[in-house]
């Protein structure tokens, strides 16, 4: 059975923005789901119309198989909820944070205390536990606002950007931890990221999302095995962009090409052969070659690929809008 | 019950988070007893005045600043709504099953709590200063039960207009807007013989005004318990409007999610 299953949102904000333009997925029990996409594609909205805080337009949803507008209260008490902005109380400590949200779920004495000891001890703050949350790092905070979608032991957990604001090394070990979390508490879990790595290594499955529909869906490997091939970049020296595109379209096993002012970009069978043709042909026609990278195809691409854009530009672009 | 027992563990949050805060604490002691010492010194010689039937002035005021103390309170109470819609803990209690209700009825409860306290401390220092509540220990309930009514009632107003505003600015213009007028068309400061007709017949329709002549009537000669259940049913009637009210804003809140 599907854990999830979500066909057709729409949402438009008052002034006409448009949030959700028919998003559609399913997520399979057991599975940790990315959705991928860039500052303002609707990755939050989603995720919000799942755990009942806002009503869409149009479209159906259902969560371990309750429909998330007739039964929101059925859907609340089997999901988890962290969202991007998080909900905790700062002038509290982690423990009474803990136990508040575990008393509205119904929980009372050892049971609750035991779990509340429990998931401080697996989200290692269990030395902070009686702290104010106000002394707290970013990282833990992120780590207590995650036991807090946890404490009732829900089937479904909705990660809202878990990462965003941490350091990189705090990122990678928050990465391992909820790849245990996700084993430990046989979770399925919807997660939304604009980091690329973050869905490569966290998700079994993932949606690219933009400008409020799904343009790609499938496993991280399988949507970069679709593109065929490793990723050759090149930039040029002295412009020359066309004539350069011309020359290596033509080689065999180039799969496709493409300039970006002084960049070249091109897929390829096997980047580790077909570099040092693609350098004879260029220097054949006389075109000079500043550098050349080679990479094996990553989310990046796959984005490029399915949208056009580039990603990172129009992330950023976004987000200083 | 489910309500009741989230509106309780939402009020011990407050509670918690209010008893941490030192500075609160202080400005909690410090407020009352600067309206006490500052008006008694001002008006020293008021009382000469007819109209006054006690026979100091700080035995008429202590009462008055109690509920004006409580007043205060309630009208600001939306600031502490507004903080907890700014940092999330508001979605955070609506994606689980946290009843509605208890979400508002719990800043108000607390209002209430912080009112009763706040009033202890006007009633000892008062008493210091020579204040006596010629009914006693029954005399102190009363003006500490108008106290946590009349912050109940404008928590509610406050806690509505939190709501809809969503913004420390707007709450605090809007609270201004409305505690000023009130505060003049009542006797909390001065004695209604005193006020013009018009405003003694508008001040009739003001709660705070409510609240002020039944906790006053406990310090005056011949205790009028009449007045006093009136006034204490007009209040409760009002509180469980101004309930209604934020209960009401915090749906239209939702739906604009
Ligand atoms: N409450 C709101 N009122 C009006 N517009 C909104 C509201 N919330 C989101 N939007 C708009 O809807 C669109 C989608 O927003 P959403 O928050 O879902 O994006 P996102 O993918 O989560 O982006 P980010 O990565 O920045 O969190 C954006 O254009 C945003 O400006
Ligand atoms: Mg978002």
């Amino acid at each position: 059975m599907d854990a999830i299953v979500v066909e057709g949102l729409e949402k438009t904000y008052p002034k006409g923005i448009r949030a959700l333009d028919g998003v559609s997925f399913r997520v399979r029990e057991g599975e940790v789901f990315g959705l991928l996409g860039p500052n303002g594609a609707g990755k939050s909205t989603t995720v919000r119309v799942l755990a009942t805080l806002t009503a869409p337009d149009a479209g159906s949803a259902t969560v371990a198989g309750h429909d998330v507008f007739r039964e929101p209260d059925a859907v609340r008490g089997v999901i988890g909820y962290v969202a991007q902005q998080s909900g905790h109380d700062r002038e509290a400590t982690g423990r009474e944070n803990l136990a508040l949200q575990g008393h509205v779920h119904g929980l009372r004495g050892a049971p609750l205390r035991r779990r509340v000891d429990e998931l401080l001890d697996r989200l290692g703050i269990a030395d902070a536990g009686d702290r104010i949350v106000r002394t707290y790092s970013g990282g833990m905070r992120r780590r207590l606002d995650i036991g807090l979608g946890l404490v009732h032991e829900p089937s479904v957990l909705f990660l809202d950007e878990p990462t965003t604001g941490l350091d990189p090394e705090a990122r990678a070990s928050m990465w391992d931890e909820l790849e245990r979390l996700a084993r430990e508490e046989s979770l399925t879990v919807l997660l939304t990221t604009h980091y690329l790595e973050e869905a490569d290594q966290l998700a079994d499955r993932l949606a690219i999302v933009s400008q409020g529909k799904v343009v790609v869906e499938g496993t991280p490997e399988g949507l970069k095995r679709q593109l065929r091939g490793d990723a050759v970049t090149i930039e040029l020296a002295d412009g020359r962009a066309e004539d350069a595109e011309a020359a290596i379209r033509a080689l065999r096993g180039v799969h496709e090409a493409s300039v970006e002012d002084q960049l070249l970009r091109a897929r390829v069978e096997n980047g580790g052969t077909a570099v040092p043709g693609i350098l004879s042909a260029l220097e054949g026609r006389g075109i000079g070659v500043t550098s050349v990278t080679m990479s094996r195809p990553s989310l990046d691409d796959v984005y490029l690929h399915v949208t056009g854009r580039d990603f990172r530009t129009e992330d950023q672009a976004s987000a200083d809008e | 019950m489910t309500a009741v027992e989230h509106t309780w563990f939402m009020f011990g949050r407050h509670v918690r988070s209010l008893a941490r805060q030192p500075v609160w604490i202080v400005i909690l002691l410090i407020q009352p007893f600067f309206w006490l010492v500052l008006y008694s010194q001002l008006f020293r010689r008021i009382t000469d005045l007819p109209g006054f039937e006690t026979s100091s002035y700080i035995e008429f005021l202590t009462p008055g600043i109690v509920v004006m103390t409580a007043f205060f309170t309630g009208a600001w109470n939306g600031m502490s709504m507004v903080n907890d819609l700014d940092r999330g803990i508001i979605e955070r209690f609506l994606a689980i099953p946290a009843r509605r209700s208890s979400l508002v009825l719990s800043h108000v409860a607390q209002c209430s709590l912080n009112a009763v306290i706040q009033g202890l401390i006007v009633l000892c220092l008062g008493y210091l200063m020579g204040a006596r509540v010629r009914e006693g220990l029954l005399g102190w309930l009363v003006i500490l039960v108008a106290a946590a009514l009349v912050a109940a009632c404008f928590s509610g107003i406050s806690n509505g207009i939190a709501l809809f505003t969503r913004r420390e600015e707007t709450m605090i213009a809007v609270s201004n807007f409305i505690a000023l007028p009130l505060l003049f068309f009542s006797s909390a400061l001065i004695a209604r013989d005193l006020m013009p007709d018009w405003m003694r017949t508008a001040a009739r329709l003001n709660p705070v005004e409510w609240g002020v002549v039944s906790a006053r009537e406990t310090v005056q000669p011949d205790t009028d318990w009449g007045t006093i259940g009136l006034y204490f049913v007009l209040l409760v009637a009002t509180v469980a409007a101004t309930s209604a009210f934020a209960t009401w804003s915090f749906r239209a809140y939702r739906r604009t999610l």
